[in-house]
Formats: structure tokens, C-alpha cells, sequence
């Protein structure tokens, strides 16, 4: 039964996100011009791109491979700036006048490719000593890896403390380099969805091929799985420099969203949205072993954490929920304790949103309660 | 019955030591092709251990597991299963998440022969590999009639046909021999019947030779043409089964003096 909807559901999922993507970029021509969709929607829009891309690529390692890696956000630095300063190069170097020059979107896609490639190859020199461990030891490294990478940026002269960080470089960035404006930001929203798209696609087409069984094999049982002839540490090393790829193309994402790049933004933990831990979260929330849950779950998590942040409501609330709300940390972690609870496997689980899985899983739930009917009938005439 | 007169896999005097203890010494072994040998002896004789090695999860400290004449020293478990050496487990581990059919599939990983492009852009070369990949898992969870139960979660299986699915696994690795450890613990009588008949079908269908680690006594004894019997790491005695059934050392070990 399953085969026979292969070929049927792609098509379907093709059609309706092209024609979702189409519908929304009408949408947008018509909504662009009002200041609530300029101001207020699509920097949203911006923010959830790289963070369902970086979700989802945690997801890989953490749900697909089964490895604990606490250093995501390293990664995803290290696309921020290679990005950033690659657009930076380009503009000193005269490639592109003004940012609606098809050129420009030419380099952009170049940059992130560019930016996605550096953090595979640091994902890869991380991943090759790190992936000898398991486990907690594991989170341990990674968790190193992930601080000194970001320690490391921070101290190189052309992009740290003096550099793209503070001071008139990032005034360069949001000028000449990637960093756009709230104007920007709408011309350029079908881009940022455009990549998420893809980055979504190529990782389901990873997870549904030979690799994504070989990964899942790991994460069920490693010795059974080399037993079964697949070479453990090739696949978990290549899983996590892929998924360093994705997050560096978060980062490329993020760069575009910002007007001045921060080392600290992309640390273990601290007060704002992005960082290592948030990132676990969301992938836990989202459900281990489901990209469209951890895309799900990084909207939700975002919405929650604007809505804390900017949300009218909250100064309606009483002053000790109120002072809960300062510190986002604290939501966070009760959301977490509550979907734990009740989902202990996340929100979505395994399962996989689309619209075939939808409409297979509606059926066979009606088939399930008819019978179920029928079961309760014939025990009634029969009592 | 030895077909060929060069065995498929052989040991020459395989042993290894944890610390100061021998568990397993001198051990040798020949099988040949189309061959069921059994491997028994008491609790702790060191039979796992001996598979163990043949599999390359243990690393030997001394002597060779050679496999059609080529030594297998050094190699990684995964390169022992690509050289021809597959295997079941005393204590199942299946890959659990994973729907039946997956669990076979991820045993074709080796063999499947497309590279990350063709699966990310789904070229004709893989869906060529995909499906003849199916057709092949299709063919051998038949033999164990398990083909109706494919898409389940392979965790819900009954626990019999649990240890038929970790059979089937093994033979997708395109091994040339198999080494069961204990296939039938904790199955019933009818289960084991059953299990016996599917073990034989494999041995003929595919011409493989098996190694057969047990401890119902009558089952090896029906079923194995040449029985070796390890006790506290060493041989103790190897031959036909009315043999080994009237060695006075193996009474001895199974039963005490």
C-alpha cells in the first residue's frame, strides 16, 4: 500500500507547496505596502526561516543519529560570519551596486552555499575525535567544541570584538553587506523561504534514503548495526557534518536578519532566542525523529518567546506571572515539563507531517472507528 | 557435508584474555560450504566470545579468523560483515523504531549503489536501487512469512517472529556464513520446529555455511552434522553428534563427575 503513495505523495507535497509558495508571495505583493506586514510580520518570518532550518538540522543528529550534541550554535556562527564577511568582501570588491541587482541574489545564494560548506568542514574536524564518544561525554565535547568555536570567533581581529561585532564594520554589514533593512526584509522574504524549502527537502530526502536508515540503525542499536555491515563511524561523522551544513546555512539566514553580528547571540545559553540549548529544546518539543515537528516547534517557540517579549497581554497578567515573563528561560523550561508530560515523545512524535500521511491517517481512522462501532453492536445484539 | 575441500571460514588457534583471565584458547575451526556446525558448551564456556571474535567485536589477542583464505586481522565489525560474516544476537537487537521491512533494508546499505546526489535530487539510478531493494527484503521476509507484516513497527513483533526478523537481517548482508547465537532460546516447542525448518531452508536456498551456538541438546543433535563443545575457553571435543553424545568429557562438563 505504502509504494503505491510514494510517487502519488511527492507530487502531491510538490504541487501544494509550489502553490502555497505562489499564493503567498501574491499575498505579500498585496500586504507588503501596510506597515504591520513591513514592520512586524516579516522580520518574524525571517527569524522563524533559520530557526526552523537550524531545528531541523539538530534534528538529524539528535533524533536521527541519536547523538547528544550541545554545540549547535557554534555552527551556526560560523555560517553567520563566513556569510557576512563574504558579502562584505563582494561589495569592497565593486561585484554589485545595490542590493535589487539579480548579481546580488546571485552572491547571496553564493554566500550561503559558501557559508554551509565552511561549517560542514568544521563540523567535520569536530565530528571525526567527538563522535568516539557517547552519550553525556558526547554533550560534553560538544558542548566545548561549540564555545570554543565561538571563542575563536570572537577573537579574530576582522570579525570580533572590533570587528563585525561592535563598532563601524557592522554599520558596514547592514549598509553594504548582507544585514537587511526592515525594507530589504520584505523584497527579499521569498528568499529566505525559498532556502528553508529547499534545506527542508534535502534533509527529508536524506533521512528517506539509504543514509536516514543507516543513521536510524545507529540510534536503535549500534553493534547490531555494524553487525549489519554499515560503517558506524563514516555515517555518524558525515551525519554531522551535514547537519553542520544546514546550521551554517541557519547562520548565512540569520546574517541577513540582522544588522550587526554578536558572538554571544550563538552561545550555550543566554537571555534570547538562539542558542545551543533553545535549539535542544525546540527539537525535543518538536519530537525527536520528525523535521516537520521540529519546524512546528521552532514557530511555536518563537511565537511564544515574541509574545513574552512584545506581547500587549502581558501587562494585563498579574505582577508574579509578569516577573516569571522576565526571565524567558523559566517559560521555556515549563512548556518543556508540560509536553514531557503529557507527549513524552514531543509534539509530533515520529510522525511526519504532509498532506498524503493526512489523508491516509483520516481514513484509517474511520476505518478504525467503524469497526470499532461494529465491534460495539455485536456485542450489544449479542448480549 | 564438506562440499569443497578449502573450509569458508577457519580459525587458527584464536584466543583472547580479559585481564589475566583466558577466556577463549586455542581455538580452532573449519567449516565448509553448505555446512551446519553447532558450538555448544556450558554457561560462561566462552561461545559468544568465540562469535564474538568471528564478527570482530571482540579483538583477538592472538591468532587469525581467516574467511576463503583471506585473513580478517584488524578489521572493523562492519568490514568482517562485508567479507562475508553475519550474525544474530543472544539478547535480540533488532533496530526497534524501524518498521520490519526498514530493519532489512538497513542491513542493503552496504550494497546499494547510489551516492548523495542521486538520493537528493531522487535521479532514476536511485529509485532503480530502491526499488530492487524492496523486491529483494520482500523476497527473504517471505521465507520467514513475515512479508503481510512489513510496515509494522518491528519492536511489535511477537517474540518469535522477532528472532526470525534478526534471521532475515543477517542473510541481507549477503553473507557467506552465518552464526546464530542460541535462534531458539525462549521460543516453545512449535516455535522451534518451526524456526529448524526455516534454518534449513536458508542453509539450501542459499548454499551458505552456518555456526550454530545452542543449548537444547536435542535440537543440536538433530540438526548439526559436526558438533564442537567448548568448555572454560577450550575444546574439549569435536566430532558427529553420536560422538560428542557419548564423549565421556562432555557428560562430564554437562552433568559434572
Amino acid at each position: 500500500m505504502k509504494r503505491s503513495t510514494t510517487a502519488k505523495g511527492y507530487l502531491l507535497n510538490t504541487v501544494v507547496l509550489a502553490v502555497a509558495f505562489i499564493a503567498f508571495l501574491a499575498l505579500q505583493n498585496v500586504m507588503g505596502k501596510s506597515g504591520g506586514f513591513k514592520l512586524i510580520l516579516a522580520p518574524c518570518l525571517w527569524q522563524c526561516c533559520y530557526l526552523i532550518v537550524l531545528a531541523a538540522s539538530l534534528n538529524l543528529v539528535l533524533g536521527f543519529l541519536g547523538q547528544l550534541s550541545l554545540g549547535h550554535c557554534g555552527f551556526m556562527a560560523i555560517g553567520a560570519y563566513t556569510a557576512a564577511l563574504l558579502s562584505l568582501a563582494c561589495e569592497r570588491a565593486g561585484l554589485y551596486d545595490d542590493k535589487s541587482s539579480p548579481v546580488f541574489i546571485l552572491i547571496l545564494f553564493g554566500c550561503i552555499l559558501l557559508a554551509g560548506i565552511l561549517a560542514a568542514l568544521v563540523g567535520l574536524l569536530v565530528g571525526i575525535p567527538a563522535l568516539r564518544l557517547k552519550g553525556d561525554y558526547l554533550a560534553i565535547i560538544t558542548l566545548g567544541f561549540g564555545m570554543i568555536i565561538v571563542n575563536i570567533i570572537n577573537n579574530l581581529p576582522f570579525c570580533g570584538q572590533d570587528g563585525l561585532a561592535q563598532g563601524s564594520a557592522s554599520a558596514s554589514l547592514y549598509k553594504n553587506g548582507l544585514g537587511f533593512g526592515t525594507s530589504s526584509k520584505v523584497t527579499f522574504l521569498w528568499f529566505a523561504l525559498l532556502v528553508t524549502l529547499i534545506c527542508l527537502t534535502m534533509m527529508f530526502m536524506f533521512i528517506r534514503s539509504k543514509y536516514g536508515r543507516a543513521i536510524k540503525a545507529i540510534r536503535d542499536d549500534e553493534i547490531a548495526a555494524s553487525a549489519s555491515g554499515i560503517n558506524t563511524s563514516f555515517y555518524k561523522v558525515f551525519t554531522f557534518a551535514y547537519s553542520a551544513f544546514f546550521a551554517g546555512v541557519a547562520g548565512a539566514l540569520y546574517a541577513c536578519a540582522n544588522a550587526t553580528l554578536s558572538t554571544s547571540s550563538f552561545a550555550f545559553a543566554n537571555g534570547g532566542i538562539l542558542n545551543s540549548t533553545f535549539v535542544v529544546v525546540m527539537v525535543v518539543l518538536g519530537g525527536m525523529g520528525s523535521l516537520t515537528g521540529s519546524g512546528a516547534a521552532a514557530v511555536i517557540m518563537f511565537f511564544v518567546n515574541y509574545q513574552i517579549k512584545n506581547g500587549t497581554w502581558v501587562a494585563l497578567l498579574p505582577a508574579a506571572v509578569q516577573s516569571i515573563f522576565a526571565y524567558p528561560m523559566l517559560v521555556y523550561a515549563i512548556i518543556l515539563i508540560i509536553v514531557i508530560m503529557f507527549r513524552p515523545k514531543g509534539i509530533f512524535g515520529t510522525y511526519e507531517f504532509s498532506l498524503i500521511n493526512l489523508s491516509r491517517d483520516i481514513k484509517l481512522h474511520h476505518t478504525r472507528k467503524a469497526g470499532e462501532k461494529a465491534e460495539r453492536k455485536g456485542v450489544e445484539t449479542h448480549a | 557435508m564438506p562440499e569443497t575441500k578449502t573450509p569458508v571460514l577457519e580459525t587458527r588457534k584464536l584466543g583472547i584474555t580479559f585481564g589475566g583471565l583466558k577466556a577463549v584458547q586455542d581455538f580452532n575451526i573449519q567449516i565448509y560450504q553448505g555446512e551446519l556446525m553447532g558450538l555448544i558448551g556450558p554457561n560462561g564456556a566462552g561461545k559468544t566470545t568465540v562469535f564474538n571474535m568471528l564478527t570482530g567485536v571482540y579483538v583477538p589477542t592472538e591468532g587469525t579468523v581467516i574467511l576463503n583464505g583471506v585473513p580478517l586481522n584488524g578489521r572493523k565489525t562492519h568490514q568482517f560483515v562485508e567479507a562475508g560474516v553475519a550474525r544474530t544476537f543472544q539478547n535480540i537487537r533488532l533496530f526497534k523504531e524501524m518498521s520490519v521491512i526498514d530493519n532489512v533494508k538497513a542491513a542493503f546499505t552496504k550494497d546499494v549503489k547510489y551516492n548523495m546526489l542521486d538520493a537528493t535530487f531522487r535521479t532514476p539510478n536511485f529509485w532503480k536501487a530502491e526499488r530492487e531493494m524492496t523486491k529483494k527484503a520482500l523476497e527473504l521476509l517471505t521465507i520467514f512469512h513475515l512479508e503481510d507484516k512489513a510496515e509494522l513497527l518491528s519492536a511489535n513483533l511477537p517474540y518469535g517472529q522477532q528472532r526470525k526478523l534478526e534471521i532475515a537481517r543477517a542473510l541481507a548482508t549477503n553473507m557467506k556464513v552465518l552464526l546464530l547465537d542460541e535462534p531458539a532460546a525462549g521460543m516453545n516447542p512449535t516455535e522451534t520446529a518451526e524456526l529448524l525448518e526455516c534454518i534449513n531452508t536458508i542453509r539450501d536456498r542459499f548454499g551458505i555455511a552456518i555456526l550454530l551456538i545452542e543449548h537444547d541438546m536435542s535440537l543440536v543433535m538433530n540438526v548439526c552434522e559436526r558438533i564442537l563443545v567448548i568448555d572454560y575457553g577450550q575444546t574439549i571435543a569435536a566430532g558427529l553428534p553420536e560422538e560428542i553424545a557419548q564423549n565421556p568429557k562432555v557428560i562430564a562438563a554437562y552433568l559434572g563427575e
